[in-house]
């Protein structure tokens, strides 16, 4: 038995040869580290994002997450549900809370599932990753394990938009949490507590649709990294380090900058500090590479 | 619903608004918004709305039907929720531009060509094909929105950033043949459809 | 005086002072130089055994003046305060005044200890010109308080007194109780909602509610401590606060007459007339109504729907229009903004919602205001059952049918109309004050003497045009300096909107509710509460012959030396509280319990001849001869500060307090307000060799911030004519400066010092030291 265990939501982004691979890995390899066993959701479906709503209206979309939840409940009962995407974890959570809130919703709900041949109980709590880590595990407790202290990288902590808002981690303010500095300095990194753009909007799903202006936002938060000395930004969501990372190229083009700012997960910081291989921590996975944390991985 | 296209109301009367309370997405709630104006400065995309959250809390309450649900403000929505938690009135501002969004669809008063709009409904066709979302595909099938001749063209515009997605594996060629799927898809089909009809049936009509 | 005087001063080493100052050496000024009978040294002086040692000389040893030589005066009042002895005391500032306000070095060892024997000097000079004040014997104790209008303002404060066990005599001057209240369909709700409403659209939020008018009539009504005068005026009101006589004509068309303690005046208000404003179109179309006509017409309708006055058609749609004629600039408009219009019309589109929820209520507002604990609850509650609020500039109203109001949006940026069976505006609230006393001279305030004489002339030509419309004396006050009460601004009755509410500048008469600012029913009830806790202070102050507010229960008051008086009449003029009659000799006639003993007085008067006990021309001017000016040559530079007690004296101990140095070469002397401050202080100080004046007071002006509302503002027309002085003197303009100071003014009020230091090094040593 595992020290701790949670039902696992891994989302659509986050499947094997999906955009955040990197974070699946990164994420076994970080919980096998601290002894956290995922189960899997069996069958689980996508939550329809935050773009899901022009299609998926309303009830639609909550129905989507209903179906998680319960099949959840149904496969690995009395488990938390944890998921490592900011999106997922929102619109879950926001589902169960919603049907809780609204009996008639709840109700039109069970008959949509009742088609599935599910049942929601709907007891569930849903937590994020990081509130895994922060709420269950402690950073004393993240701090304690480091073999390989990652001295003399300076990271920018973006938490960004979801992860934070609207209900973030409990205790940390929306306009400047401080939970991913603490990280960052728990594996002994400097974090950067003046960065102005750590919960700035990447642009989220308009990246897609609305490149130019998402481009935009997206290099003022690159821009304030440099401009605060940092050597890499590290984020826990998968959208925010796509947006993020993959498109310097384009915004160097665009706006004539020369940006090559590494973009890590939490989960790669702590893989590595833990003393893992470049490849547990899926620093294969980076299109910027991060060198300094491949450095202390070959050590 | 073809009647709800084309209402005309009369300007500063509750119609609208009642509209929008039984039809939208937590639209009960526009009324409350005491028009401080915070929503919009904290929007990241606030200057590119025409309209930008708290305009069209007025504009709703002003009757302004036709402005509101034919603009594509509330397109620019990225969810980012800035203005939910900044809200003194703790309007839920994000999901309510959802439900414009959506109401603005159901009626089909969308702007025609609204890039969002369009990724929206590619993503969810996307996911419900097989119950996860099939990134490969999605982003061809956005490339190819506007037709082929300019889908090539975007699509060679993100072709170094497709290579280097593929080598660094969060990029799978071999999802197009197949790829990621639910086992239980005629269930999700089933249900999601259920939804829909009964969402449907709730929709208020007005004359 | 016949008693013995016997002097003692007491030199508190405690605080650090004893540390900082050589002791021995102060005793030694006290006793050969302040020549003090007694002379004693305390570790802690304020300690219960310090202070007995004091009481103890006082009892056994005779002692009747007292220099104690500690803390600031503003410390440890209590302890020195010797109520039960008939003792003068003062106080020697070496805590605040010497040690916490220099460096401890050195260098600054030698100017300190001279700054604490300079205050030790004067002093000793202060108390030789003191005596222990004491009740003038013209006092009474009387237990009535007249309440002059029986709307809800009045009432409340006619039961808060009468419950506190005080007779109240309530003139009302129409047939009924109740005012405008009384005609209200309901109220603004007093209560917010319970703490943790949550924000949702289907919260409980309060709504209207009864207005509890006909209880609050009942239960004045059947009160045996109250006397209702309904149809009654207030024809005479002379005497001061403890033995006012008022004649009061009656329904029956006799006068009564009352001996009275204190008066409040809550005379509240009228509604202004908007048919000056054509274009809204309320003089001639029956569906655009005020507020209050709205009242009306919910009454009528009781349960059912509203109906408009036109055609008695059901209101269904209603716009209400806020701000109308206020906030204005426009002549014959109001200046200032009533600042409840807006709760009123959420309330009454609610009157329309409660019995139609599909009724369209609009509220055109510019910026809504709904102040009050309840207020933005209400305002939530009239949104969440469906009133639109939509800020907005409206042009116009056309009449018709349906009515349509024309308006810019301000929000949509555009011009927009609304249809409506009935439109309601928000029309401010006017005062009813009597005529202002000063309205003449204020007017005057920095006009040259010709200008003031022409002024006065065409104001004379208006007083005297037929048409210009007269407003009536509401209390008939037979005071020297007018009829009726000041007014603060915009004809509003009162002293200090913030400061000191229900002050007015006539001790023992107080405003309240909205004759003195805007305010709806729940202010209004809170206001005259505090009202009647006023006047019932005064009743109990004035029968000891103690003072108000701000020298709250002081017992010194002024005398004049008749034979010195030339009838000059500036007292008389000048008293910014109306105090000082004329007798029938045409001399000055004080009245102590109208006083508030700020000294304004004693600073008009060219022969010197007002004084008080414990200050005085003489007590100041012995302070200022005292203060030993150094030679020439010894480069040690005096600097006078005459520093208001209620701001300035305070904001330098503050400074003090807060570590902030203070120059060695100033001497600080408190006075009561810079109005009493007499220019042969002055001419004094440069005669005997000061290098440089500072005088330290109040704001004055508009929004002054005077304790005694004009005091500032007179002495700096006094001190306009220092510069003959100087001129005469053949001294430079500078060495003199008037400057206002705020009590929280503690780093720029030792600045001012410093700069008055660095002027003197500019222009030099004063050439009068002998
Ligand atoms: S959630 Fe949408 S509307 Fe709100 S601030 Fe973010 S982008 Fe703007
Ligand atoms: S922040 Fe809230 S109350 Fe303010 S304008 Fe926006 S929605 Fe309205
Ligand atoms: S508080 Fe005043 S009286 Fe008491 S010990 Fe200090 S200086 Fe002396
Ligand atoms: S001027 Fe001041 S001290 Fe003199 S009578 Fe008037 S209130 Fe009293
Ligand atoms: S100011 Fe002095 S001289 Fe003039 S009337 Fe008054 S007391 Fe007499």
């Amino acid at each position: 038995m595992a020290k701790y265990t949670y039902s696992y939501y891994p989302g659509c982004s986050s499947q094997k040869g999906a955009s955040s691979s990197n974070l699946m890995k990164s994420v076994q390899t970080m919980c096998e580290e601290l002894d956290v066993e995922l189960k899997e959701i069996p069958d689980w479906n996508c939550c329809s994002a935050s773009i899901g709503y022009a299609s998926g209206s309303e009830l639609p979309r909550i129905t989507l997450s209903a179906r998680n939840i319960a099949l959840s409940e149904e496969h690995n009962p009395g488990e938390t549900i944890v998921a490592t995407c900011a999106a997922c974890w929102l619109a879950t959570r926001e589902a169960a809370e919603r049907l809780s809130h609204d009996p008639q919703l709840k109700a039109e709900a069970d008959q949509a599932l009742a088609e599935a041949g599910l049942k929601l109980k709907n007891e569930t709590p849903i937590k994020h990753m990081a509130e895994v880590l922060v709420e269950d595990i402690g950073f004393e407790n993240i701090q304690a394990g480091v073999k390989k202290p990652l001295e003399g990288i300076k990271i920018a902590g973006y938490v960004g938009c979801q992860t934070n808002r609207p209900f973030g981690i409990h205790g940390e303010s929306f306009e400047n949490p401080v939970y991913l500095d603490k990280m960052i300095e728990a594996v002994g990194a400097e974090s950067v507590p003046t960065y102005e753009k750590k919960v700035q909007c990447c642009g989220g799903a308009l990246a897609f649709s609305e490149p130019e202006k998402s481009q935009e936002m997206i290099k003022g938060i690159i821009e304030a990294a440099y401009d605060n000395g940092a050597d890499m930004i590290a984020t826990p969501c998968p959208l925010c380090q796509a947006n993020v990372e993959i498109y310097q190229d384009q915004i160097n083009e665009r706006y004539n900058t020369k940006f090559n700012m590494p973009v890590v997960y939490y989960s790669q910081l702590i893989s590595v500090a833990y003393g893992r291989s470049a490849e547990d921590a899926a620093l294969d996975g980076q299109i910027i590479p991060a060198k300094q944390l491949e450095e202390i991985a070959k050590k | 619903m073809s009647d709800l296209n084309t209402r005309m109301i009369e300007k500063y009367r509750n119609d609208f608004l009642k509209e929008v309370e039984a039809n939208v997405e937590e639209g009960e709630w526009v009324k409350m918004c005491m028009q401080c104006g915070v929503c919009s400065g904290s929007c990241p995309l606030g200057k590119h709305w025409a309209h930008p959250p708290q305009e069209i809390f007025m504009m709703i309450r002003a009757g302004k039907r036709e402005e509101v649900l034919t603009s594509d403000s509330m397109w620019m929505c990225t969810s980012c929720y800035n203005c939910i938690v900044r809200c003194p009135r703790e309007l839920p501002i994000t999901h309510i531009m959802h439900g414009l969004a959506t109401y603005s669809k159901k009626l089909g008063l969308v702007p025609k060509g609204q890039p969002t709009a369009t990724f929206a409904e590619i993503f969810w066709n996307n996911m419900m094909k097989k119950g996860r979302v099939n990134e490969l595909k999605l982003g061809l099938s956005l490339y190819f929105k506007d037709g082929f001749g300019q889908g090539i063209k975007n699509a060679m515009a993100n072709q170094k950033l497709g290579m280097s997605m593929m080598k660094a594996k969060r990029m799978s060629p071999a999802e197009f043949f197949g790829g990621h799927g639910i086992k239980d898809v005629g269930g999700l089909q089933k249900m999601i459809k259920k939804a829909q009809e009964l969402e449907e049936a709730r929709m208020k009509k007005f004359d | 005086m016949s008693e013995e005087k016997k002097f003692a001063a007491y030199i508190c080493t405690g605080c650090g002072i004893g540390d900082r100052l050589d002791a021995a050496s102060l005793e030694n000024v006290a006793t050969r130089e302040g020549r003090m009978n007694v002379v004693k040294q305390h570790e802690m002086l304020c300690s219960k055994e310090g202070v007995k040692m004091i009481q103890d000389d006082i009892d056994n040893d005779g002692v009747t003046h007292i220099v104690i030589a500690a803390c600031s005066r503003r410390a440890k009042v209590d302890a020195f305060s010797f109520p039960e002895s008939k003792v003068a005391v003062t106080r020697a500032n070496l805590r605040e005044g010497v040690i916490w306000a220099r460096p401890d070095t050195d260098e600054a060892r030698e100017t300190t200890q001279e700054m604490a024997e300079d205050y030790i000097r004067m002093s000793c000079g202060e108390i030789k010109q003191m005596n222990p004040p004491k009740p003038s014997g013209q006092q009474e104790r009387n237990p009535n308080i007249l309440v002059v209008g029986g709307g809800v303002t009045g009432m409340t404060a006619a039961l808060e007194a009468a419950a506190a066990g005080y007779t109240v005599h309530l003139v009302e001057k129409s047939g009924e109780l109740g005012g405008h209240a009384a005609k209200l369909h309901k109220r603004v709700p007093f209560k917010a909602a319970p703490v943790g409403t949550p924000n949702s659209p289907d919260a409980n939020l309060p709504m209207p509610e009864e207005t509890g008018v006909p209880e609050m009539i009942q239960a004045v009504e059947s009160n045996d401590n109250i006397k209702v005068y309904l149809n009654s005026r207030i024809t005479k009101t002379s005497g001061a606060p403890g033995r006012f006589s008022v004649d009061i004509s009656t329904e029956s068309g006799d006068t009564v007459t009352e001996n009275i303690g204190s008066i409040i005046q809550a005379t509240g208000f009228t509604p202004w007339d908007p048919s000056v404003l054509s274009e809204l179109h309320y003089s001639d179309s029956p569906d655009v109504i005020t507020q209050l006509e709205l009242e009306e017409l919910a009454n009528a309708a009781g349960d059912g729907p509203i109906k408009r006055p036109s055609d008695g058609k059901e209101v269904k749609a209603v716009v209400f229009v806020q701000d109308v004629g206020q906030n204005s600039d426009k002549e014959g408009e109001l200046p200032y903004d009533s600042g409840v219009g807006d709760l009123v019309s959420i309330k009454q589109a609610l009157y329309f919602k409660h019995h139609n929820g599909d009724c369209d209520t609009t509220i055109v507002y510019d910026n809504l205001r709904t102040p009050g604990a309840p207020g933005e609850d209400f305002y939530r509650s009239g949104q969440k059952n469906g009133v639109i609020f939509t800020k907005g500039d409206v042009k116009e109203v056309v009449p018709g049918d349906t009515l349509t109001v024309k308006m810019h949006d301000k929000i949509l940026d555009e011009d927009a109309e609304i249809h409506a069976d009935l439109v309601v505006l928000d029309v401010g609230m006017v005062p009813n004050s009597g005529p202002d006393p000063y309205a003449a001279t204020e007017s005057l305030e920095g006009m040259s003497d010709e200008e003031r004489e022409a002024e006065l002339e065409a104001q004379a030509e208006e007083a005297a045009d037929e048409t210009a419309v007269s407003v009536e004396s509401i209390l008939n006050l037979t005071y020297r300096q007018g009829t009726d009460l000041p007014q603060l601004k915009w004809g509003f009755t009162d002293s200090h909107f913030i400061c000191f509410p229900y002050e007015t500048r006539r001790t023992g008469i107080y405003a309240a509710g909205p004759v003195r600012r805007p305010m709806d029913i729940k202010q209004a009830m809170d206001d005259a509460t505090g009202a009647a806790m006023k006047a019932i202070q005064e009743i109990e102050l004035a029968a000891q012959g103690r003072a108000n507010h701000p020298r709250t229960g002081d017992l010194s008051f002024p005398t004049f030396r008749r034979e010195g008086c030339t009838q000059c009449k500036r007292c008389t003029v000048e008293c910014p509280f109306g105090a000082i009659d004329e007798d029938e000799e045409r001399y000055p006639q004080y009245n102590e319990s109208r006083c508030r003993r700020c000294g304004t007085c004693m600073g008009a008067c060219p022969v010197r001849v007002i004084s008080f006990e414990n200050y005085s021309v003489n007590t100041v001017g012995a302070q200022i001869k005292e203060c030993l000016i150094p030679e020439e040559w010894d480069e040690k530079p005096r600097i006078l500060v005459l520093a208001c007690e209620n701001d300035a004296y305070p904001a330098l101990d503050q400074a003090a307090i807060a570590g902030q140095e203070i120059s060695p070469w100033a001497r600080v002397i408190p006075v009561r307000c810079l109005g009493s401050v007499s220019l042969s202080w002055v001419t004094d100080a440069l005669n005997n060799g000061y290098d440089g004046i500072i005088m330290m007071g109040c704001k004055r002006g508009e929004d002054y911030q005077c304790h005694f509302v004009r005091g500032s503002t007179m002495a700096n027309e006094r001190m306009a004519k220092v510069g003959d002085t100087l001129e005469s003197l053949n001294l430079e303009p500078e060495r003199v400066v008037v400057h206002e100071v705020a009590i929280t003014d503690i780093e720029r009020a030792p600045a001012l010092i410093k700069e008055m230091e660095e002027t003197i090094e500019k222009v030099g040593l004063s050439p009068f030291k002998f």
